[in-house]
């Protein structure tokens, strides 16, 4: 139907984004396999460090990758703490709770950026926002190309850190088993609020990878919050080989779904998606039955 | 009782801000009454119930818009296709065993769905929206002054409370509540949980296209992030968690508790955007955690 | 024969949890089913009351073939059942607990709630309607779930472990009932560990082990069968009970 000179730059465009997906989701990912929460903030608090790496360079000029050192130990904290002393607090453990609590978290955080930061559009200038690099016949946005190789090196610290490190090995158990972790003496919660701070360590680098390229208004959580459900529902809750897989085939069908239906109605391709894939395989491509 | 002593509000009082207000209320509570049958009754939570308003509010704005119909004659048609749109998520979900946070996220799915389809089709103005035509007129569903819609609206919620009231009190009511309670127990005493879930749903979408057909005659103006957005959806969850959940009468006190509380914020601090929201999502959080079966709910009979 | 199952098998995996299982249960009276944990029982018990579709075999309710049934199906048609880990509707006082059941055949609410009110006269719950489910003991658990599944009005009662988790004193409070609910006209299948109950009540029983059956007869005949001793009651066990009950 289109001739490759269209599919093609279309394709790695979506590569590009679906790589920024991944990394969102694989925080979110993290999130829910081992503390089987549903967080609804995550694309509240993406927003929130859109919103951290906009200003770092407003006032303080600091290219977005350089705020990678600020952002990924910010959001890092903030998710520790936000956990240790909010939704750890407030779930009860309970199914429902947990679903409210994060999505009134998300409440909390849209307002007040909406009355801290107003609800214009805002994007930032930097040297390379319209430096353009070939690949093939496509001509592709540097900042993309930087977002897919940082993403794909923020997503293999995560799995380094899951596989070889004590922290990835007590995450994994307290995922498995939070009796028995107890029981051989890890702080369950301590590292769940590690687990929960790491998940938003990756929002932190997606941000700084994302806004060169993107745009920050209080709303733009939302739009994130489904693609990443998507994603993480996609590739299988918990796994993180399906949210890189996921993530990228995402991105791809946005943007192909784009090219056919046009930028809004190209949406549906998602919410399409993500409606066969909770209908018909629950479990998603790499997950466990449940 | 409760019908007689607010009808008698637009004569004690003919202020426009405290009928507003009134009706806001109730407006409310009519949506945290639909929401609650689904969720409170039926123990399936909906993060997309915007999805039966914007039908209703759809319905009602195309079909006088487009198609020249009469405002009232719109209301049966929104009742049933909330119906039909409650009937279809629930065969799909509940046929797959969607519960929980899965069930949640579906519906938050095809709210955005549906948003995205009314941003993109003509019918419905695509992302222009759609106007009601002022046409004042009781006939129309549309009156000069406040205290007709005030008793619109007090109609619409007594007619929820009355379907609450025969939930708490009828074979399928109590089939209902044992579903949310234990589906596995409740199919070991012949409930037939398919059925049932189905019927709440549908019931849930009716009441709650409702609420977007009153909308539409009150604001005069639809448009797809009015009718099918996150807004909705989080406004009719709000009232009944912090009411009571299954309550009778937690959506009605929580949607109260909620305008005074949004009437309170803007008093402090001025109209500044967002806040009595943040204000909203805080107090979410803050029930969930002490309170999770909100003010009724803590005084149940222990 | 109000229960035939026929050939019933069941894999989970690459496990065979129930393996050409083939029991009947007669009208009107109580039959046990028993045999060591993790034997299969309750996974017979959902496979005949429909909650588990069989890989094979047949079921036959009343001479009717309900294979593959839905649970609330079996029991619009006269087969009720008891659940091992009680699940009452824990928001609901214990009088709401058992209407829901008695609504299966009222369709008035004053109706049903006044058929609950009987039915928890007979298991001995009348003290408690008002109570919430959540706050009963486990014994008046136990009652609640057998004073459910009575309200709507069985043919054939399926009880898991009924009695799991009572004490003496309590066992003898239910054995009773159990037995005035035969006697009022139900056939009554049970999965039972309490071996005092299974010789008292029972008029027969079956043992299985490892998800097939290796025993059938009288209480009696069952519990000195050397099969069943291996496999289920150990030496210490079969001395006593031949010398309770010789």
């Amino acid at each position: 139907m289109f001739e490759l000179s269209i599919l093609w730059p279309a394709f790695l465009n979506g590569l590009t984004t679906g790589a920024v997906y991944a990394l969102i989701a694989l925080g979110l990912t993290l999130i829910y396999g081992v503390l089987h929460i549903i967080n609804f903030a995550h694309g509240a608090a993406l927003m929130m460090a859109l919103y951290g790496v906009y200003y770092l360079q407003k006032s303080l000029g600091l290219d977005p990758y350089v705020s990678l050192l600020v952002m990924v130990p910010a959001m890092f904290a903030a998710g520790y703490l936000a956990y240790r002393y909010v939704i750890g607090v407030a779930s009860h453990g309970r199914d429902e709770n947990i679903l409210l609590v994060t999505l009134g978290v998300a409440i909390v955080l849209e307002n007040l950026a909406l009355f801290l930061f107003k609800s214009d559009t805002r994007t930032i200038d930097t040297a390379y926002t319209f430096t353009t690099i070939p690949i093939g016949t496509a001509m592709i946005a540097l900042p993309k190309i930087v977002a897919f190789f940082g993403a794909a090196a923020a997503a293999a610290i995560l799995l380094l850190i899951m596989r070889a490190t004590d922290l990835g090995r007590a995450i994994r158990a307290c995922a498995r088993e939070r009796q028995g972790a107890r029981l051989v003496g890890i702080d369950v919660e301590h590292v769940f609020a590690m687990s929960f701070g790491i998940g938003l360590g990756c929002l932190g680098a997606a941000a700084c990878f994302l806004l060169p390229a993107y745009y920050v208004n209080p709303g733009v959580g939302n739009g994130f919050v489904l693609i990443a459900f998507t994603i993480v529902v996609l590739g299988g809750m918990g796994s993180f080989a399906g949210a890189l897989v996921g993530g990228l085939l995402i991105g791809v069908v946005e943007s192909l779904g784009g090219l056919w239906l046009g930028e809004s109605l190209g949406q549906i391709g998602i919410f399409l998606i993500f409606i066969a894939v909770l209908l018909f395989r629950p479990q998603g491509l790499f997950g466990a039955r449940a | 009782m409760f019908g007689i002593a607010v009808a008698l509000l637009p004569a004690v009082s003919s202020s426009g801000v405290v009928l507003n207000t009134a009706i806001m209320m109730l407006y409310t509570a009519l949506l945290g009454l639909a929401w609650n049958i689904l969720a409170g009754f039926g123990g399936q939570f909906s993060f997309g119930h915007a999805v039966f308003f914007g039908t209703g509010a759809y319905a009602a704005a195309v079909l006088q818009a487009k198609l020249g119909w009469n405002a009232w004659a719109t209301l049966p048609a929104a009742l049933a296709l909330g119906a039909a749109v409650g009937a279809f998520i629930g065969a799909l979900s509940f046929r797959y065993g969607l519960r929980g946070s899965y069930f949640a996220l579906v519906t938050l799915a095809f709210a955005e769905l549906f948003r995205i389809l009314a941003n993109n089709v003509d019918f419905t103005g695509a992302g222009v929206g759609i106007m009601v035509k002022l046409d004042a007129g009781a006939e129309n569903f549309q009156f000069s002054t406040k205290a007709g819609y005030l008793y619109v609206v007090l109609a619409f919620v007594l007619a929820a409370l009355l379907v609450c009231w025969w939930l708490k009190n009828s074979r399928y009511g109590a089939w209902l509540q044992a579903v949310r309670d234990n589906e596995d127990s409740a199919k070991a005493v012949g409930v037939n949980v398919f059925r049932v879930k189905l019927g709440a749903i549908a019931l849930s979408g009716a009441l709650m296209a409702a609420g977007g057909v009153f909308y539409a005659q009150y604001f005069q103006y639809v448009d797809p992030g009015l009718a099918y957005g996150p807004g909705v959806s989080i406004e009719a969850l709000l009232g009944p968690i912090i009411g009571g959940l299954g309550t009778l009468w937690g959506p009605v006190l929580g949607a109260v508790l909620l305008q005074l509380l949004g009437e309170g914020t803007r008093g402090l601090f001025e109209n500044a955007p967002g806040l009595s929201l943040m204000v909203y999502g805080a107090l979410l959080v803050l029930m969930v955690t002490f309170m999770p079966s909100g003010v009724l709910g803590a005084f149940r009979r222990r | 024969m109000m229960l035939q199952a026929e050939k019933l098998s069941v894999r989970f995996g690459g496990l065979a949890a129930v393996d050409e299982v083939s029991l009947a249960v007669p009208a009107g009276k109580i039959v046990a089913l028993i045999g060591p944990n993790g034997a299969g029982k309750t996974t017979v018990f959902n496979l005949i009351s429909g909650f588990i579709r069989p890989d094979q075999g047949r079921v036959l309710f009343d001479g009717r073939d309900i294979t593959g049934i839905s649970p609330h199906e079996a029991c619009r048609l006269g087969m009720a059942r008891t659940f091992q880990i009680v699940q009452p509707f824990g928001a609901q006082s214990v009088r709401e607990n058992i209407a829901v059941g008695a609504h299966l055949r009222h369709r008035s609410r004053a109706e049903a709630l006044r058929a609950a009110e009987a039915v928890a006269q007979r298991v001995g719950l009348a003290a408690q309607l008002g109570k919430l489910a959540a706050n009963l003991t486990v014994a008046g658990r136990k009652r609640l779930e057998l004073a459910r599944a009575l309200a709507t009005q069985p043919k054939l009662l399926l009880l898991d472990e009924v009695l799991a988790g009572l004490n003496p004193r309590e066992i003898d409070e239910v054995l009773p009932v159990i037995r005035g609910i035969r006697d009022g006209g139900v056939t009554v299948l049970m999965v039972e560990h309490v071996l005092r109950a299974v010789m008292n009540l029972s008029d027969e029983a079956w043992v299985l082990s490892n998800g097939r059956l290796i025993a059938h007869g009288t209480p009696r005949e069952v519990t000195s069968d050397p099969a069943v001793v291996e496999a289920y009651l150990g030496q210490g066990t079969a001395a006593r009970m031949k010398a309770t009950y010789a």
